[in-house]
């Protein structure tokens, strides 16, 4: 308020714009939500605060700036749910966390079920969800068109809606606030963010990171943490390692603001798509993933008229609404779709990669877990089933589950 | 949607196919491998940023497996023999 | 001058008045107009409000940038966010403004203008969270529900599109987009040379700017040589013209999306085209750029060139009194041609201070005061411009200059839009200060003011050059095209002033749809948001209805002149696709309904609907019977009745959709022993053997049958989800890994049709229809087939078992199905044959302890983990994930294998994905010990059973496990998974 007096003239900072120092304890490269939150728990709550977060471009320019906002736990395995429910609560609390209002609207998230094998699938999932209290539970159709009444129910229609999973807890985020909140405490905290600036290699000696090249200089660190998405390959190949992820296209797009229509976060599985409305009142849309690997930050147009035709068919009323703004992000699958937080056969290199889709609502459990990890060498009981050994030890964590059918 | 250059039925639009990712051979005698040789076979992939050497399958066309040279920046793209 | 129509002029038709009404009133235009138009001429000034502010808002443009009148279309034409520029305007057209209430006149919402100081960009990051016990009583969510309510533009039509959407692939050589004087020479030259041409634009006439400014070419009014332009193109064999059509985003390989608008006028709402070209020519011109003062936004601020469009076009004079501000000489001719349609110009203010003085000379000899060196630094007016503010060079007060139209020339932004979305690098002109196109990387050229070519003459020599080039490239032989004739055109000479120092704290904007203003920017440079895509990010400038069209060069100006830097070194966003807003039917087209995912039924599908069965799809869109209800039958007692009847007497079961391959050739046993984890090499001919395929990581992929017909010739069985991810698999391992081997694919799951006689009677019902086939099971034991006829159709017949009980599967071409089923009913009606649905088929496979892929074998289960352990021989030198299953820690316990369940209440199921607790040690644990994959009824053992997957489940055999707590604490009996006839003997009976 005094501020407006003033005609904000005074208002300070966000983060400082520091030099490159020689040296830090810890190197996080990619200033994304993940990098971001890592340094800040870094800081705050294991007291290691010499650190850089080095950023190619500016931060929160990456997936964390792309992405479709949502914040869920219905995962398919237990370690996936007990993750990514530790982070939805994280969420919850966020603004207040940060002082910085990251916007969480918890306003629930309906899972359409159209198909018998949907059906199981979400009976399994919310039982292993109760496991760690995270509701989901099954709805009617009425229900969902009570919730959603855009939803035309047309029992004639190609794939009926049998009911839906209702997911309390989930809800969306203002992706750029998350960003730029994690900043401002990070730097508050001593961290030095560190923009425009690209590492273009690692330096080992004997079996160990001993520090980072970049655009702007070497910089010495004896840990290195790899909290990048869309290039985790690249920069892991820079220490001569091999990684269990290919880098495809997701595609995302948005209307012009509408007034409110939607109050839910709706997601059509059997079609691939789903969509929740922002404050502002943009529809904002995302569906299945190109069918290829890309570093190209484009995807193909045939993959977003999927999406809208399934999207016209659950709410054909949206005919005349229009797309405004396409886009898509270069997203890094790991083998078993799930993320890998781990150490490596690298000493000192970390990496926090492999997220796929999955990022935005992992951003506080991970730099949590992450932050840990870097500051004991050990990882928290969340995290381990994540570990890239897991693929060696035949410990895969399979979030995609297997096709059913009935022969 | 880029153009796949299909050795049999030429350019066609990607919708027509399916891509089987980065083209690696399977080691002759597997059993020769250390376990930890056989999962780096298994599980890591180079996921080149730039031309990659890939599998593609022309499945709603002549189902002709073939392999491609794309550039993963821009979606340049030629046709690659295939390996001996 | 008639109200603010002309008397004369523009491309209207006078005599077809067109009724429409607007907020609520009725007015009236003509035929030609647009909505914006017809609003200008019947005198409404504001048409809409801003989005934050509620400020009110006119007309600021005549094309696609217009980013004020955001229109709802209501009635039958129910459609939100359309700007009025390009609605055309028809007889009872109804429209709104949006973001207003009631009105765009009255909008009670501008109240957030007095209150404006409390909300600078990004004061929703600050505020809205109190102290934490006030957020903990959700002070933000009821923030965002205020916020939710005032935030949005239209609203969702509450009624379906009555029209329809069509889509259509398209391809050519040349590509033009752009149908102004450079297109249309692009579009001669290509056509000319025979190349196969297509002429895209946007209006629904052709002429580009120069249906909005007068301009002469080849000595002759410039429309009569668009016109015979025209005729010439319209003439050729070669060329198409798409007019009233978008080309909206530029995709990989020379694909450009084109959105024709309702191209029929009549039922078709939209044609979206896929249009391959091999070589593109962007003519797409250019558009003005606004200045920014304090209040630049007030209702009678617009574009120059907005004006000159809307007075020369559609006869509509947007004022009397006009104040022109620019910083470049292009606004002399505009204001020169306004003054001649009769616009007094009360001053034109040139931000220069030394403009060509031939220039000042012409206007002053129409009447125009030049003000050089001067500025306007804000303007008079709530709803309406009532003055400008003039500040000169020598004098030191500020005068007030009574005026009711302000316009805005501010030089030209070539519409680059298209050309960065082909993946081309912008370079910024140092010299004409705009962003123009750099280094292609698809077959891509830009002419005219595309290129930033401003001039005429020049946009026409390089329309003709690059429709030449482009034709060239792909071979064709060009003629020269002689380029007309156009008067010498003065040079721009413009002086990079864009934002006007006012008074202080005066709102000057830079994004007019958003409300974000130069002060804004500047806020968000001082607490950090340096950088342009978080100044943009953080104001939201640029990312409003117009996408940063009018706003985002300006943005960009101020951003940098913030940070004490050139232009170029700020940079520039993205531009995204679409260029304008593409509607979502459009997008899906005729892709609705049925056709958005085929489905795949039996040949006996008809028989099944007669039946009663209810139809579902339970894998891979067959559309299959669940069960056959009788009388008042739910599911269960539907599914139990059908289940006993296998058990106990007759069923029949429609496997038509099950995968079907053969492999023939002379290598066709070595390729399947290598496929398969299972022996296939010693299969006897006419026999059966169960087999499974691994993946490579030695996991369960997919199991099925394997029939051996001849040395050289098998058929294999896959499940039904996985047929189509099988023979990619199987054409995959043999073209990419073993080409040597001798052998073809073929799939042939729908040329079978394929009924299942199973259950005790099945032999006898089997025996009244079959032809050459002894059945006794010493001549046609189990896991053989025979061929012969059944009911007198040539037949396949397989003893497999999917039920544990004996089985006849009978296989006929499929245009034999429907036949060969009515036969068999009838051949079993005396046996109370009854038809089985995939339900009771599943029932009977769980108390059978049958694997299903998809429920026990989910991706992580190898063999063993299923009790199948000894369908692998490891014996073979090689097989598809052989050397997987020897990794040494993945062999290491704990493995989940699958078990039996028996709960403790036989009558009560344990629900399906149920997590599983060792009895000792508590119901709630976070890490379950496995799940229950499958549960049922048992119709032989009359009680609840269950499958799991357990960790170390074989271990467990014998001892009690408890479900969690949510799934109901039922306590279970681990035991054997195969609970019925563990020895088999009913399937070989």
């Amino acid at each position: 308020m005094r501020n407006a007096l003033s005609y904000h003239e005074r208002w300070s900072e966000a983060w400082r714009s520091p030099e490159p120092k020689p040296g830090y304890d810890v190197v996080i490269i990619g200033g994304g939500g993940h990098g971001l939150a890592t340094a800040y728990h870094l800081a705050r709550d294991h007291g290691i605060g010499n650190v850089a977060v080095l950023e190619k471009g500016w931060l929160g320019g990456g997936n964390t700036g792309r992405n479709t906002v949502t914040v869920r736990s219905n995962y398919l395995r237990d370690p996936s749910i007990r993750f990514f429910e530790r982070s939805r609560r994280l969420y919850e609390d966020l603004s207040a966390t940060l002082n910085f209002n990251v916007m969480f609207s918890r306003r629930g998230q309906i899972d359409l079920i159209q198909t018998w094998a949907k059906w199981r699938d979400v009976r399994r999932r919310s039982l292993s969800m109760a496991l760690v209290d995270a509701e989901y539970t099954i709805i009617t159709p009425g229900e969902i068109v009570r919730r959603v009444p855009l939803v035309e129910l047309d029992p004639k229609a190609r794939l009926p809606i049998l009911g839906g999973a209702w997911h309390p807890g989930a809800g969306i985020a203002r992706h750029d606030a998350v960003a730029w909140g994690y900043a401002r405490a990070a730097d508050a905290a001593g961290v030095d963010i560190i923009q425009n600036c690209e590492v273009t290699g690692i330096r080992r000696a004997g079996g160990r990171v001993t520090g980072v090249e970049t655009t702007r200089g070497t910089i010495m660190a004896p840990r290195i943490s790899v909290a990048v998405a869309g290039h985790a390959s690249v920069v892991a190949a820079m220490a001569g390692l091999r990684l269990p992820i290919e880098t495809v296209p997701l595609q995302a797009f948005v209307s012009a603001p509408l007034k409110p229509v939607l109050d839910v976060v709706l997601n059509c599985p059997a079609l691939h798509v789903y969509l929740a409305q922002t404050d502002k009142g943009e529809l904002i849309i995302g569906g299945g993933a190109d069918g290829y690997t890309s570093y190209a930050q484009r995807g193909s147009i045939h993959v977003i008229e999927q999406s809208v035709a399934a999207l016209i068919d659950l709410m054909p009323r949206l005919g005349r609404v229009a797309m405004l703004r396409q886009w898509a992000g270069m997203i890094d699958l790991a083998w078993d779709t799930s993320p890998i937080i781990s150490t490596t056969p690298v000493g000192g290199l970390f990496v926090d990669v492999g997220w796929g889709s999955g990022g935005f609502k992992a951003i506080p459990a991970s730099g949590e877990a992450f932050a840990q990890l870097i500051a004991t060498g050990e990882p928290p009981e969340l995290i381990r089933p994540f570990g890239l050994d897991r693929f060696l030890r035949g410990r895969p964590v399979l979030e995609t589950a297997g096709a059913s059918n009935r022969e | 949607m880029f153009l796949i250059p299909c050795p049999f039925c030429g350019q066609r639009n990607e919708e027509e196919f399916v891509s089987g990712g980065e083209a690696r051979r399977r080691p002759d005698d597997p059993a020769s491998l250390d376990d930890a040789a056989w999962a780096d076979h298994l599980f890591n992939r180079d996921n080149t940023k730039g031309v990659v050497r890939e599998w593609w399958w022309h499945a709603r066309g002549c189902r002709l497996w073939f392999m491609v040279e794309r550039d993963t920046l821009n979606q340049a793209i030629s046709p690659a023999e295939k390996p001996p | 001058m008639s109200g603010w129509r002309l008397a004369e002029g523009g491309r209207i038709d006078r005599t077809r008045p067109v009724g429409f009404r607007f907020d609520g009133r009725s007015y009236s235009g003509f035929a030609g107009d647009t909505l914006a138009s017809a609003l200008l001429a019947a005198g409404v000034r504001v048409v809409g409000r801003s989005f934050k502010y509620h400020r009110p808002r006119g007309l600021i443009a005549a094309g696609v940038e217009e980013c004020n009148a955001i229109v709802q279309l209501v009635g039958s034409e129910d459609a939100p966010n359309l700007p009025a520029t390009l609605v055309p305007l028809r007889p009872g057209l109804e429209a709104t403004s949006v973001n207003c209430w009631p009105s765009a006149a009255f909008d009670l919402g501008a109240i957030n203008d007095r209150l404006a100081r409390l909300l600078p960009a990004g004061f929703y990051y600050k505020t809205f969270m109190g102290p934490a016990w006030a957020h903990s009583l959700g002070i933000w969510p009821i923030c965002e529900w205020l916020i939710r309510r005032a935030a949005g533009l239209g609203r969702v039509p509450a009624k379906l599109d009555p029209r329809r959407y069509q889509k259509r692939y398209d391809h050519c050589d040349v590509l033009v987009v752009g149908a102004g004087p450079a297109g249309l020479m692009a579009a001669l030259a290509a056509g000319r040379a025979g190349a196969r041409t297509v002429l895209v634009d946007e209006r629904s006439e052709a002429g580009g700017a120069l249906l909005e400014a007068p301009k002469e070419v080849d000595g002759k009014p410039a429309l009569d040589w668009v016109r015979q332009c025209v005729t010439e193109l319209d003439g050729m064999p070669n060329l198409r013209r798409y007019a009233h059509a978008t080309a909206f985003g530029y995709y990989d390989h020379n694909l450009v999306g084109v959105l024709e608008h309702e191209p029929d006028g009549t039922t078709l709402r939209a044609r979206l085209r896929k249009l391959r070209a091999r070589q593109v020519v962007l003519a797409t011109g250019a558009l003005e750029r606004p200045l920014v003062f304090a209040d630049n936004d007030r209702p009678g601020v617009m574009l120059a060139s907005a004006a000159l469009a809307y007075a020369h076009r559609f006869g509509a004079m947007p004022g009397r009194r006009a104040v022109v501000v620019a910083n470049n000489s292009s606004a002399y001719d505009t204001a020169i041609h306004l003054a001649r349609l009769g616009l007094e110009i009360v001053a034109l203010v040139d931000l220069r201070a030394q403009p060509p003085s031939k220039l000042v000379t012409d206007a002053q000899a129409q009447g125009i005061a030049v003000r050089t060196g001067a500025v306007v630094c804000g303007v008079e007016g709530g709803t309406g411009v009532s003055a400008a503010l003039v500040r000169s060079p020598h004098s030191s007060g500020i005068e007030r200059v009574p005026c009711d139209l302000v316009l805005m020339a501010g030089g030209w932004t070539p519409t680059v839009h298209l050309f960065s979305q082909s993946g081309g690098r912008l370079r910024w002109d140092d010299r004409q200060h705009c962003l123009v196109p750099g280094a292609a990387v698809q077959p891509v050229r830009s002419a005219g003011a595309a290129g930033g070519s401003f001039d005429l003459g020049r946009a026409l020599a390089e329309g003709a050059a690059s429709g030449t080039a482009a034709a060239s490239a792909l071979g064709f032989s060009p003629e020269p095209v002689a380029v007309p004739v156009v008067p010498d055109a003065r040079p721009l000479d413009l002086a990079p002033i864009w934002e006007v120092p006012g008074r202080p704290h005066g709102r000057a904007f830079v994004d007019f749809p958003n409300d974000v203003t130069a002060a804004d920017i500047r806020l968000a440079q001082r607490e950090g948001y340096r950088s342009v895509e978080h100044a943009k990010r953080y104001t939201t400038g640029g990312m409003a209805i117009d996408q940063g069209k009018t706003g985002n060069l300006n943005l960009i100006d101020v951003l940098a002149r913030a940070r004490g830097e050139a232009t170029a070194a700020v940079g520039t966003t993205t531009y995204r696709p679409p260029y304008t807003p593409v509607s979502f039917g459009a997008l899906a087209g005729q892709d609705t309904g049925a056709l958005i995912l085929p489905w795949r039924e039996t040949p006996m599908t008809p028989w099944h609907v007669a039946a009663g069965a209810v139809m579902y799809e339970a894998a891979a869109t067959w559309r299959r019977p669940g069960y056959y209800p009788r009388g008042s039958e739910g599911l269960e007692e539907a599914t139990a009745r059908e289940a006993r009847a296998v058990r106990t007497g007759l069923g029949i079961y429609d496997s038509s959709p099950l995968g079907k391959f053969e492999i023939r050739g002379p290598d066709a046993a070595a390729f399947l022993d290598r496929i398969y984890c299972t022996r296939v090499r010693d299969l006897r001919e006419g026999r059966i053997r169960y087999g499974l395929m691994l993946r490579e990581d030695g996991r369960l992929f997919d199991d099925g049958t394997i029939l051996r017909f001849a040395p050289d010739h098998f058929f294999i069985t896959s499940t039904t989800g996985n047929a189509d991810a099988v023979y990619a698999w199987l054409e995959r391992w043999h073209q990419c890994e073993w080409p040597k081997l001798k052998l073809w694919i073929t799939p042939v799951t729908t040329r079978w049709a394929n009924a299942v006689l199973c259950g005790p009677r099945a032999r006898d019902a089997l025996a009244h229809v079959a032809e050459g086939i002894e059945l006794d099971t010493k001549a046609f034991p189990f896991l053989s087939m025979r061929e012969g006829h059944i009911a007198g159709l040539p037949a396949r017949v397989m003893r497999v078992s999917f039920t544990g009980e004996l089985s006849f599967e009978i296989n006929v071409p499929a245009r034999h199905g429907m036949e060969l089923w009515q036969r068999l009913m009838d051949a079993g009606h005396d046996l109370g044959i009854t038809p089985v649905g995939s339900e009771a088929n599943h029932v009977l496979r769980v108390e059978k302890g049958y694997i299903s892929v998809g429920h026990e074998a989910d991706g992580m289960a190898v063999p063993d983990d299923l009790g199948l352990g000894r369908l692998v021989d490891m014996d073979k030198a090689d097989f598809v994930g052989k050397r997987s299953l020897g990794m040494a820690a993945w062999r290491a316990a704990p493995r989940r294998q699958m078990v039996g369940l028996l709960p403790e209440d036989s009558r009560s199921l344990l629900p399906e994905g149920a997590p599983i607790m060792p009895e000792e040690r508590g119901r709630d644990l976070l890490d379950p010990i496995g799940f229950v994959t499958a549960s049922c009824m048992g119709p032989a053992l009359d009680r609840a059973l269950s499958i799991a997957l357990l960790e170390d489940g074989r271990r467990r055999i014998g001892t009690t496990v408890c479900l969690s707590s949510h799934a109901g604490g039922q306590r279970a009996r681990v035991v054997d998974p195969v609970f019925y006839d563990p020895r088999g003997a009913r399937l070989r009976a």
